[in-house]
């Protein structure tokens, strides 16, 4: 076949007459505009949002925002109060993006908190690599730390939370493991590496504070800059890019995709890489606003950033999923949690809260799927 | 047991002519079962081809390898009258081949317009997806080929009715296509009207020139759009009929479907007949 040759749709537009071709642009142009279905468009826009699961999540934590602020009036509806959450759900936001690509392709990660230990793991043992003075890179304080010694310790986070995420990526792309047991045998396999490099002992640094507690904007803490960042970088990935779109296709129907050309191995390797990275550096920003490892810690971030997801309406079953949804699914038990200590109920209720709430959300997504397959 | 016409060629060959798309002593064998043996088909520009058979002849087989989604074990596979080897469905589209899967193979939680695309996006800045034109694009395809089914490009297509569904996959094929448009079943899901549509559908696109493959269980309709007829039975060709032979009708497919009838000659690979799996 040559390539000047036509397509099916480009010979029946040359047998149309002008009359035709006009009706078929009126037609072409009523479609763009959706004008078939909408007499009222407003409305339809309105269903289109309140059939999401980010929608009711969101509302759901407005009603938490506006209760706890008329309940705990003058210290939950604070600005130093919203920094505060915001930094401290900051690093769950980073690692539940990773969770979202991964959950969007019908997949799971179990393996965040090894990749986010031997993150921590991984930026130390790079810092201590680099001599500053007399001493190591470990040894620096906040205000005598060097973009160098930064970026060095970031370039170890990294590399750990990609090599992770690449092994997760092979073993479910390649050798089709499934990936909850893929993943855990990474968390198991990871968490071991990270205690053998450490011996089970934690390395204090102040060297990365600046990343966290410094303020490039002032008021904000850099911390949460670098949630936002990452959270609006990985909106563009997965809403409007050619990566998302296939995201999506490999989670919403894997044989359609691969006869569409998308190379779905391959594809899985990069999203898991990706959760990888996402992890690598959680673990950075961890160190950085912790000022120490935390091999004992971080067991359950996997299930937090899973919570997260699932509660922001990505579905579990693959091919749905918003990072606004995500966002929201972060802040909810962080509000609920903080809101709850300050209208002075036990903190442990969120636990039970939340629980129940991510039930709920899962169930409602089933219903939804249930009720749009009848038909 | 199965009579052979005597002398001249099969009825339904184009002496002269080159098929858009054509299979020689294809065989393919899934374990213990030899889905196809020594199969054989020809599809020719402008015209419909139908192929039809009883389950499990080995239809959707066959046209799974003109896809380039199997590969068959032997046998030969021509475009245009030059032996090809595709070893995935994207080669086949690069033949100007495209397809309309049994299964419809859409992903129903994209639009219509992201499945249309799929692929294939229209890119903006090398990594980002034109939403917009691929869009305005589809608007415009599903205008001309008078999918009127379709009203919302933006809605998942899993909200969509079977027609509607249907209607995607065949426009995406036909907004591919340079070639040739094979069809499994596609109209075996859906209602009289959409029934309808969709072989208006297939008369547009052939009147364009393209050649129309499609597997169909309705002998009637196959009657009404068919130009010519290939039969399969137990993995190969029996029987070749064109739209204007006499004593086409449709006991007469029905007697090629069921091995009473034959204008086919039997093929040495085909002996184990009496043995199908
Ligand atoms: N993937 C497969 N694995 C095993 N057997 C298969 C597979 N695909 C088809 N077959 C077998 O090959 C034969 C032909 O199937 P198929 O081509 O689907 O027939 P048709 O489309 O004519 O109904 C059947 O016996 C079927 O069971
Ligand atoms: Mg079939």
């Amino acid at each position: 076949m040559s390539d000047e040759a036509k397509t099916a749709v480009e010979l029946v537009a040359e047998q149309r007459t002008d009359a035709e071709k006009a009706a078929v642009q009126q037609q072409a142009d009523a479609l763009v505009e959706g004008a078939g279905i909408s007499v009222d468009k407003a409305a339809t826009v309105w269903q289109r949002l309140m059939g999401t699961q980010a929608t009711f999540t969101f509302v759901a934590l407005l009603a938490l925002v506006i209760g706890f602020s008329v309940m705990g009036a003058g210290k939950f509806n604070t600005g130093s109060n919203f920094v505060n959450l915001a930094q401290n759900v900051a690093i769950l936001t980073v690692l539940s993006m990773g969770a979202t690509f991964v959950i969007v392709t019908a997949g799971v990660d179990l393996s965040v908190p090894s990749a986010v230990i031997l993150g921590e793991v991984f930026a130390v043992k790079a810092l201590s690599f680099v001599t500053v003075g007399d001493g190591t890179g470990v040894d620096v304080s906040g205000e005598n730390t060097t973009a160098t010694l930064l970026l060095v310790a970031l370039a170890g986070s990294l590399f750990a939370g990609l090599t992770v995420g690449l092994i997760n990526g092979f073993v479910v792309g390649y050798l089709k493991v499934p990936a909850l047991i893929a993943t855990l045998g990474t968390l198991g396999a990871g968490l071991g590496v990270a205690y053998l490099m450490q011996n089970g002992v934690n390395v204090a640094t102040y060297a990365l504070a600046p990343v966290a507690t410094g303020q490039l904007i002032p008021g904000l803490p850099n911390l949460v800059l670098v949630a936002v960042f990452v959270a609006l970088g990985s909106g563009v990935l997965l809403h409007l890019s050619v990566f998302g779109r296939h995201t999506y296709a490999i989670g919403s129907n894997e044989e359609a995709a691969r006869r569409s050309g998308i190379k779905v191995e391959r594809h899985l390797l990069k999203v898991y890489a990706f959760a990888g990275l996402m992890s690598g550096l959680g673990g950075y920003l961890s160190v950085a606003y912790f000022s120490t490892t935390s091999v004992a810690g971080h067991s359950t971030d996997n299930l937090n950033a899973i919570t997260a997801a699932a509660l922001g309406g990505t579905s579990l079953f693959g091919g749905i999923g918003t990072i606004v949804g995500t966002v929201i699914g972060v802040w909810i038990p962080a509000v609920l949690n903080n809101g709850l200590i300050i209208v002075g109920v036990q903190a442990y209720w969120q636990l039970v809260v939340v629980g129940f709430v991510l039930i709920l959300a899962v169930w409602s997504d089933q219903l939804r799927r249930r009720s749009r397959s009848r038909r | 047991m199965s009579q052979t016409s005597a002398g001249a060629s099969p009825a339904g060959t184009a002496a002269g002519r080159v098929p858009a798309v054509a299979a020689y002593g294809i065989e393919k064998q899934y374990g213990q079962v030899r889905a196809l043996r020594s199969a054989s088909f020809e599809a020719f520009p402008g015209e419909v081809t139908a192929l039809v058979g009883d389950n499990g002849a080995g239809k959707s087989t066959l046209v799974k390898c003109l896809a380039g989604v199997i590969q068959p074990d032997a046998g030969r596979i021509q475009v245009a009258g030059r032996d090809v080897v595709m070893h995935n469905p994207v080669q086949a589209n690069g033949f100007g081949i495209e397809t309309v899967y049994q299964d419809l193979a859409l992903a129903p939680d994209l639009d219509a317009a992201a499945n249309v695309f799929l692929g294939r996006e229209l890119r903006r800045w090398k990594v980002l997806h034109n939403a917009k034109e691929m869009r305005r694009r589809t608007a415009e395809s599903f205008a001309q080929l008078g999918v009127g089914m379709v009203q919302d490009l933006r809605v998942p297509v899993a909200s969509f009715s079977g027609g509607q569904k249907q209607s995607v996959a065949i426009a995406r094929a036909a907004m591919w296509a340079k070639n040739v448009i094979l069809m499994d079943e596609p109209t075996a899901a859906l209602g009289v009207i959409q029934t309808k549509k969709v072989l208006e559908l297939i008369e547009r696109v052939r009147d364009s020139g393209l050649a129309v493959v499609f597997i169909s269980h309705n002998l009637p309709q196959v009657l009404e759009v068919a130009d010519r007829i290939e039969v399969m039975r137990l993995g190969a060709r029996v029987a070749r009929f064109s739209r204007d032979d006499e004593g086409l009708t449709v006991d007469r497919l029905i007697a090629s479907i069921s091995g009473a009838y034959r204008n086919e000659p039997e093929t040495g690979s085909e002996n184990g007949q009496g043995a199908a799996a």
